[in-house]
């Protein structure tokens, strides 16, 4: 649903509505120019029009006092005992309201390929899913997706940072 | 400084800083280069967006004079310095600027040329037409032989100036090497600069990028459509990984693949009807095939492990693709129909991001050796592989469409950078971008003239 008001939105953009959202410092040029007719039939290729994406609105807060991180060892995707309470908690927060959604976001560190990483942030959000449906939860409430590398909590290049990067949250829509 | 033919026995480095002011005209090229000595440059300061820096020479550099196009000096781009930049960074040829001498239709002093000990001349020039257009010629000459070597003319809007000068590095690079150029295609990239998100598409130079996509969330791992004038990428602006494909020219941009779970890895089949993918829809990463029009997905590999970055045999009739099924992540092969799934390499225990050559005949991925990520080449005539790269943090290999080049994202002093190598290593041109981390770059396909 919130994907059709994107693009409705970026459609809505680009047929020229104020936008509030500021446009990149560096500049860009608009090349939807003058179409160009000779023997050579050269086309403005240079033509690239931009498109702006704004950021979404917040969301629900979710169980009060309880953390929304589950953190994992290096190369592993397995549930630490020492998450087990908080992962309940959230099963009874979640079972309490069917329209109650999550998601589950797995992370990694910076180490390796982008799309590897994306897959192995995808292992780790899918096992807090599975404990969560485990524990009751259903399908229609969870869905595991993946951030790879992309978001990490700390940029450091230190074992320290990795640590902190290699996770799953719990995100309340 | 020595000019003329030169056989070079070791590598020589050779700083070219080729700095962009913006929007209006190119400042000159200043560079100076001793066989098997020093090496110095000139740095010109200015509002830049890229700079480009060319290390490593080849064996051989045909020596080519350049003059000032007729009328240039009152154009909008300066289309020799363009030609003579481009010729450069290929790394197979001198330039020599030769001032406003001629034009395409003087014939040039073959014995004066031939004192400076030059192979080739280019000349031409540009008007400026009624209706606001530009009226640009070139022709090129072989001094050795004292031949024409053709010429060709064209009829733009400014804004195409810059490709119009490409173009005509594409034809001066073909005439003489016999190998056609990449002068004229485009390379997609992204930057991440103060917390937003960019998805450049530049000139094979780095020139003249433009944002075709802003965003305060990632995108990542963008794919030229065959014929060039879409790109598919994964953006994370709804919070989860989702495959967009963007028609450039226009800004319109549709969802190609939102499924449960993760969506990403898209790349083109070489006829442009379908993409693969993976989505983690049914439990884990897996490949798909996808219309590119939309619609349902067809699950192509069946593991329980990972299976991702997904590539088509030119021809399309395989997929190479990453998969940990053997403990640890390696390249194998699968007919894009789906089959048997072949392992392809042996060395190391972490091979990603394949990318095949236009003629099938390379496979270019990363590997991880101690620790360090680096790029690697397989022939996958001969099984033989090479380290091609002094870099250690390299990432996401691309071919040129010529497949004599390969742009690849690393890092130098700290700093994400792009860079562009020949396939034996040797001449390397690096893309500094100034403003921020730049990674993740495609290059496009051969654009219809």
């Amino acid at each position: 649903m919130k994907n059709i008001i994107f693009v409705i939105s970026l459609v809505l953009l680009m047929t020229g509505c104020a936008s509030n959202v500021k446009l990149a410092e560096v500049p860009v040029e608009d090349k939807a120019g003058a179409a160009v007719s000779t023997d050579n039939a050269l086309q403005p290729k240079s033509s690239v029009t931009t498109v702006e994406v704004s950021k979404l609105p917040g969301m629900d807060p979710g169980p009060v006092g309880v953390g929304k991180l589950v953190m994992f060892d290096y190369d592993s995707f397995v549930i630490k005992p020492e998450y087990q309470s908080l992962i309940e908690s959230h099963a009874k927060y979640l079972r309490a309201d069917a329209k109650r959604k999550v998601n589950l976001e797995g992370h990694t560190d910076e180490r390796g390929g982008r799309e590897y990483n994306l897959a192995l942030g995808q292992k780790r959000s899918e096992s807090v899913r599975k404990a969560l449906a485990l524990l009751g939860v259903s399908d229609s409430q969870l869905e595991a997706v993946s951030f790879g590398k992309e978001k990490p909590v700390d940029t450091a290049t230190n074992e320290d940072a990795y640590a902190k990067n290699r996770r799953a949250e719990i995100s309340y829509r | 400084m020595l000019l003329g033919k030169v056989f070079c026995l070791f590598a020589v480095s050779i700083e070219v800083m080729i700095i962009q002011f913006f929007q209006r005209w190119v400042s000159s090229l200043l560079q100076l280069g001793v066989c098997g000595a020093l090496s110095f440059f000139a740095i010109i300061s200015s509002h830049a967006q890229f700079r480009i820096e060319v290390t490593g020479v080849g064996v051989t550099q045909i020596p080519i004079g350049l003059s000032t196009f007729k009328g240039e000096d009152s154009a909008p781009q300066k289309i020799s310095t363009i030609i003579s930049a481009d010729l450069e960074r290929s790394g197979q040829f001198k330039s020599s600027a030769l001032g406003a001498i001629g034009d395409e239709v003087s014939r040039p002093d073959f014995s004066a040329l031939r004192q400076k000990n030059l192979d080739a001349h280019l000349s031409g020039s540009i008007t400026r037409l009624a209706d606001g257009r530009f009226d640009v010629r070139f022709r090129l000459w072989d001094i050795v032989k004292g031949q024409d070597l053709g010429g060709q003319s064209f009829a733009v809007s400014p804004s195409d100036l810059r490709l119009i000068a490409h173009r005509i590095s594409d034809y001066v690079y073909e005439k003489l090497t016999g190998d056609k150029g990449v002068f004229s295609t485009r390379i997609a990239y992204i930057t991440k600069n103060a917390g937003k998100y960019h998805l450049w598409i530049a000139d094979s130079d780095g020139e003249n990028a433009q944002a075709a996509l802003t965003s305060p969330e990632p995108i990542i791992s963008p794919s030229w459509s065959p014929n060039g004038t879409q790109l598919a990428y994964v953006s994370f602006e709804s919070r989860k990984p989702v495959i967009y494909v963007h028609e450039v020219a226009s800004g319109k941009r549709r969802v190609l693949a939102n499924f449960k779970g993760s969506n990403s890895a898209p790349t083109w089949s070489p006829n442009g009807n379908q993409l693969a993918v993976t989505l983690t829809r049914d439990g884990g990463s897996q490949l798909y095939l996808i219309s590119s029009v939309g619609g349902e997905a067809k699950r192509l590999t069946q593991s329980s492990s990972i299976d991702t970055e997904p590539v088509f045999t030119p021809d399309g009739s395989a997929i190479y693709f990453v998969s940990d099924r053997g403990g640890s992540p390696q390249i194998y092969r699968t007919p894009s129909i789906g089959g048997p799934v072949q392992r392809v390499t042996f060395s190391g225990n972490y091979n990603i991001s394949p990318s095949i050559s236009p003629d099938g005949r390379f496979l270019a991925y990363i590997s991880r050796v101690n620790g360090q990520f680096k790029l690697h080449l397989m022939d996958l005539n001969i099984d033989k592989v090479s380290a091609i790269t002094q870099s250690v943090a390299d990432e996401r290999p691309s071919f040129a469409p010529n497949g004599k080049l390969l742009v690849y994202a690393t890092q130098i002093q700290g700093r994400e950078a792009l860079m562009t190598t020949t396939l034996d290593g040797r001449i390397t041109a690096r893309l500094a971008g100034q403003n921020g981390d730049i990674r993740e770059p495609h290059w496009g396909p051969f654009l219809k003239p």
